[in-house]
């Protein structure tokens, strides 16, 4: 047996795809679902949904605040998911693990709390979501700091022939995302970091597609802190993460304030607890964080060498198979040099979303619009994409779907 | 329930060719309207004369279903009194938020009967909206109410 026949064997699509029930499921009678929407979330594999309910059944408690047997298995099981976390990452510190709502609230944290005054430059890329464009706006805007940005080539990757002019030594913050939602296009962290560094500037990355999909090493990419999200991991809505640099972390003031995130409370006045628990007000999200620990088990076990290698392979089925699609342009990297698994598209003359009905019409689910990145879409001078996105549990059979589909979309639309 | 009856014949011929597009001049009120979760946009206008809708003209962008809207609305409002007009507006308002269990009166909606499919799919209701909602808007502002220019 070849080395790449064994690679093949390990990773088993069959199995994997039996861990998930809901893939198993028909959109109307006869119609099975073809799930092509994983940018915007995943399925969730049966280990998740069994540990939440078995934590529901069995150690709901509130965590932290109470020294009965189920209060100390909750909170047991919810630190125990930070680690699961830290070590995912390979964080050099739990501390610097901090569980929020979403990858949103994980980047509004931060610009909501990095010190910003007339005169600072705050600095994003057009390929931005929203959600790490509009906290800056919002930041930029209260404090009197400008917003500029990284613009993108015509193939879907930053321009960064300006980078010297767009980072400069007013430059507080650079904020970009790892791998695009819309373009599928996966950034040069080093290449960013390396100038944010000349000028000394806090460097945030927004993981959110790159993490569930290759994996992530925070020390090696060099950045000050990472945004991402439980859901689009397999793991369930209600639970993202926030890593920081531990000296990040400590220097910045606390984002909402409440139980939990306190040391010592008198009328007059308040001190904050340490880490984590300084970003954590009110009572957490705890069966989702659990959750999330499974998830992490679960990818863990797959592992994101597996994982990453079975998702290029149909990045590169995709893409080829989808060019041959008459009048179907590619709106990203059309090869899959530093590219993931999240492919938009135009349709000659078609609407996406009269591509997206039709489509659902076959069972075959994909995401139609702007993709919360309205200004890439600008760029690219496009209202909305269609766009496919793979997971670890997609086949080659789910993207020939979809290209039937897109024919008989074609067809519809000329008759 | 199958997509054929929201994609009807007159629906892809209003798309393919539409009515009263392009934006003319004179008018009294321009409005733009965002669809924001699809993309889709119009900006529209409405010229007024007595209580007459004298014109109304637009250029937008979007699906089949937005584009058509807009298409069957033009031909629907357009020489009527404001009156029969907006009666008309509420009425396909009406047809929209029917979940399809509405069988509408082709005496009054004309080609827009053919949306009363549409209405059976709730991500779409807002495209089939748009256009209305756009020209509400503009009378409204033509005729000094207060409104509001986006959505």
């Amino acid at each position: 047996m070849t080395l790449d026949a064994a690679a093949k064997l390990a990773y088993d699509i069959s199995r994997v795809r039996k861990d998930f029930p809901i893939l198993d499921r028909e959109v109307r009678p006869g119609v099975p679902l073809v799930y092509l929407d994983n940018a915007a979330t995943s399925q969730k594999p049966q280990q998740v949904l069994d540990t939440m309910r078995d934590y529901y059944e069995q150690h709901n408690a509130n965590v932290h605040r109470g020294i009965h047997t189920l209060a100390e298995e909750a909170t047991a099981l919810y630190e125990g998911a930070r680690d699961k976390v830290a070590s995912f990452v390979n964080a050099a510190d739990r501390r610097e693990v901090i569980f929020t709502k979403n990858s949103t609230e994980a980047l509004n944290l931060l610009a909501r709390t990095i010190p910003l005054a007339a005169g600072d430059e705050v600095v994003v890329t057009e390929m931005e979501h929203h959600s790490n464009l509009v906290p800056w706006q919002l930041a930029t805007q209260r404090t009197g700091a400008t917003l500029k940005w990284i613009g993108l080539t015509d193939d879907g990757r930053l321009d960064l022939a300006d980078l010297d002019r767009t980072i400069t030594s007013k430059t507080k913050v650079v904020a970009f995302v790892h791998q695009s939602n819309l373009l599928g296009t996966v950034n040069p962290v080093d290449v960013v970091v390396a100038k944010a560094r000349e000028v000394g500037a806090i460097t945030v990355l927004d993981a959110s597609q790159s993490v569930p999909h290759m994996g992530i090493d925070v020390q090696a990419l060099g950045v000050d802190a990472v945004a991402f999200t439980g859901h689009k991991m397999c793991g369930p809505t209600g639970i993202g993460l926030l890593w920081g640099r531990a000296e990040l972390l400590d220097s910045l003031p606390p984002f909402l304030g409440g139980g939990e995130m306190i040391d010592e409370v008198t009328m007059a006045g308040s001190t904050w607890a340490v880490l984590p628990h300084k970003f954590e007000a009110g009572t957490p999200m705890i069966a989702e964080a659990v959750g999330l620990g499974a998830a992490i088990d679960y990818l863990s076990d797959l592992g994101m060498d597996a994982i990453r290698d079975h998702e290029h392979e149909l990045t590169a089925y995709a893409l080829e198979r989808l060019q041959r699609v008459e009048g179907l342009r590619i709106i990203g990297p059309a090869t899959t040099e530093d590219r993931g698994g999240a492919i938009s598209f135009a349709l000659d003359g078609i609407h996406p979303h009269d591509v997206g009905q039709l489509l659902d019409e076959l069972g075959v689910a994909v995401r139609v619009g702007h993709h919360c990145a309205r200004p890439a879409c600008l760029r690219y001078g496009v209202p909305a994409t269609t766009r496919a996105s793979v997971h670890l549990y997609t086949t080659t059979g789910e993207i020939d779907a979809l290209v039937e589909g897109l024919d008989h979309v074609r067809r519809y639309f000329s008759r | 329930m199958t997509v054929d009856s929201m994609y009807q014949e007159i629906i892809l011929d209003h798309y393919k060719n539409p009515h009263h597009r392009g934006l003319r001049e004179p008018f009294d009120a321009e409005v733009r309207h965002l669809n924001p979760t699809c993309g889709d946009e119009i900006t529209l206008r409405v010229q007024l004369d007595g209580d007459t809708v004298k014109d109304v003209s637009y250029d937008s962008e979007g699906c089949s279903i937005s584009q058509a809207s807009a298409s069957v609305m033009a031909d629907l409002v357009i020489g009527k009194d404001l009156a029969s007009a907006t009666s008309t507006y509420d009425e396909f308002l009406e047809l929209m938020q029917s979940k399809g269990q509405l069988e509408p009166d082709e005496d009054v909606l004309e080609d827009a009967i053919a949306f009363a499919g549409v209405s059976k799919y709730p991500a779409r209701v807002k495209c089939a909206l748009l256009a209305w909602m756009a020209w509400r808007d503009a009378v409204g502002q033509a005729r000094g109410e207060v409104g509001e220019s986006t959505t």
